[in-house]
């Protein structure tokens, strides 16, 4: 099994979740998180004091899945998450050594 | 009204009680402009709510000066001919010792010039409630200043102003179902439709951050509307009495009407929808509150709720992002209201009237209340449209897409609105 982890721009959690619903996935984790890469953050003022905010806020989007999906995930959701512009994120794969349904013990393909 | 009229000058007779009263009244409507801010702050998205408050502070100002400047004069000064329009007699509030003309104020005009000045402000503040998330900041001021001498000065002096031509024809509105409501809500859907519909709506959910801020907004504004409605007597006395309460039990019932209507239709009862009807009901008493008594006000409050929850469904149906629902709110109430005056209007209330509403016999009072109605709308909608168009094609009314995008805050203003971590920002150049 393999945990697809994907950045994106927050705007585009909707088209990303419904391409990848539309791909078939079982489920996924959204979580609200901030970082940079090439895009710069942006300056606030407050009493004419500037501060440089260096973090961008981003979606972070987490989906195990079987070893053959992998790269079918990782093509919606780079197809989805594309705007062409600096900051549209990255996608990346990793091994999941176990898996665990907690509600029935299942493990597993089966707990996907 | 015909030839223009030379103003009279007449010494205004001055009541302590009454000035305290229109004084406070001033205060109060003045409050709720910042209370809107918060009751659409909470509305909409963490991003924009910043946005919101500033836009709606910053009308607060541009209007009071444009007001003082010269629509105060374009609304309340002599009528200039015809009751279409008044002069720039009392432009920069000029002779303020002066009985402002059709009036028999027992304040000194400057009291009175200032309790309008804040209907002026909250009028225009609510349109940022259609152009939410997405208008420029400047832009907007600049629009809203055409605004209020385009749009609102006129209306004001055609309802408002004994010598302007609606009100000679027996037009009856307390404290601006015209020049408030239908007018805000004729001049949203222009304004909507020019701006053009919010980025992803009505695909994506845009649901209010906040619905706390939301209901402190609504309890301010209900709060400032006894200000609005018992200050439009313009006295301290029986009149004011029975408009505020007239104002509280409509706001109860439209809180009511809603709240039930939504159980029964999805099984819940909301806090928006509580908000949403205690403002319809304050809505549909506005034009009414001085004409009507309170078992009259109940009914009026609960059908401002009832019609209400209806209209906001139809920018749906229609296509046009009224983010706020001003239409469906001010709008739709604010027409219910302004016929039922028609209905309920009597004189046991209020004996200066001309003209009593259907229950007491009479039909012409609801005919000019809907010829009220439908020149409200085709003046505020044509005209706004035409400076909303005039705005967005010369220096642009609608915000870059991606500034939409970043939020309003950080994009224009340099500002957010929450920072509950630690990890946000350095300070530059220290």
């Amino acid at each position: 099994m393999k945990l697809v982890t994907a950045i994106i721009k927050p705007f585009k959690l909707e088209d990303v979740k419904s391409a990848l619903e539309a791909y078939g996935i079982a489920g996924l984790t959204v979580s609200e998180v901030q970082g940079f890469g090439r895009q710069k953050g942006h300056t606030e003022v407050y009493r004419g004091a500037e501060y440089k905010v260096d973090f961008v806020p981003k979606i972070r989007i987490e989906v195990v899945v079987d070893d053959g999906d992998a790269d079918g995930v990782v093509g919606v959701v780079v197809k989805a998450a594309n705007t062409g512009q600096i900051g549209d994120g990255k996608v990346w794969v990793t091994p999941v050594d176990q898996i665990v349904r907690v509600r029935t013990g299942e493990k597993g393909p089966d707990a996907l | 009204m015909s030839a223009a009229v030379v103003p009279r000058i007449t010494a205004v007779h001055i009541d302590g009680g009454d000035t305290a009263w229109v004084l406070g009244s001033a205060g109060l409507v003045l409050f709720m402009t910042p209370g809107l801010a918060l009751f659409y702050g909470g509305m909409i998205r963490t991003k924009n709510v910043l946005a919101m408050i500033i836009a709606n502070f910053a009308t607060i100002a541009v209007v009071s000066i444009v007001w003082a400047v010269v629509a105060y004069s374009l609304a309340f000064g002599p009528d200039a001919g015809h009751g279409l329009l008044g002069t720039l007699h009392l432009a920069g509030l000029a002779h303020p010792n002066q009985q402002v003309a059709g009036f028999q104020l027992t304040v000194p005009p400057l009291a009175f010039a200032a309790f309008q000045m804040m209907f002026a402000v909250i009028t225009a503040a609510l349109l940022t409630g259609a152009v939410a998330e997405r208008a420029k900041f400047g832009a907007f001021l600049i629009f809203a200043t055409l605004w209020v001498v385009v749009v609102y000065a006129p209306i004001a002096h055609w309802v408002f102003a004994p010598t302007g031509w609606l009100a000679h024809r027996g037009v009856l509105d307390f404290a601006g179902g015209n020049v408030v409501e239908i007018d805000s809500g004729a001049s949203a859907l222009a304004v909507a439709l020019v701006i053009g519909r919010r980025r992803g709506w009505p695909r994506e959910v845009i649901a209010p951050h906040s619905l706390p801020f939301t209901m402190l907004g609504a309890g301010i504004l209900w709060f400032g509307w006894f200000g609005f409605n018992a200050g439009s007597a313009l006295a301290s006395g029986a009149l004011a009495s029975q408009a505020l309460v007239g104002t509280q039990l409509a706001a109860c019932a439209g809180l009511l009407a809603w709240c039930g209507l939504e159980k029964l239709r999805t099984g819940h009862a909301t806090t928006l929808g509580a908000a949403s009807g205690a403002v319809a009901g304050l809505v549909a008493i506005t034009p009414a509150a001085g004409y009507v008594n309170s078992m009259a006000a109940i009914l009026i409050g609960a059908a401002g709720g009832t019609i209400s929850l209806f209209a906001c469904s139809a920018k749906f149906r229609g296509g046009y992002d009224d983010s706020l629902d001003v239409v469906g709110v001010h709008g739709a109430a604010g027409v219910v209201g302004t016929l039922l005056v028609g209905v309920f209007a009597t004189k046991a209330v209020n004996p200066g009237i001309r003209y009593e509403g259907l229950i007491n016999g009479g039909g012409h009072l609801i005919g000019v209340q809907a010829l009220a109605i439908v020149v409200t709308i085709v003046w505020a909608f044509t005209m706004t449209w035409v400076i909303a168009t005039l705005v967005q094609r010369t220096i642009g009314l609608r915000a870059a897409e991606s500034a939409e995008i970043e939020g309003l805050d950080t994009a224009l203003h340099a500002e957010s609105a929450y920072d509950f971590g630690n990890t946000r920002a350095t300070r530059l150049g220290s």
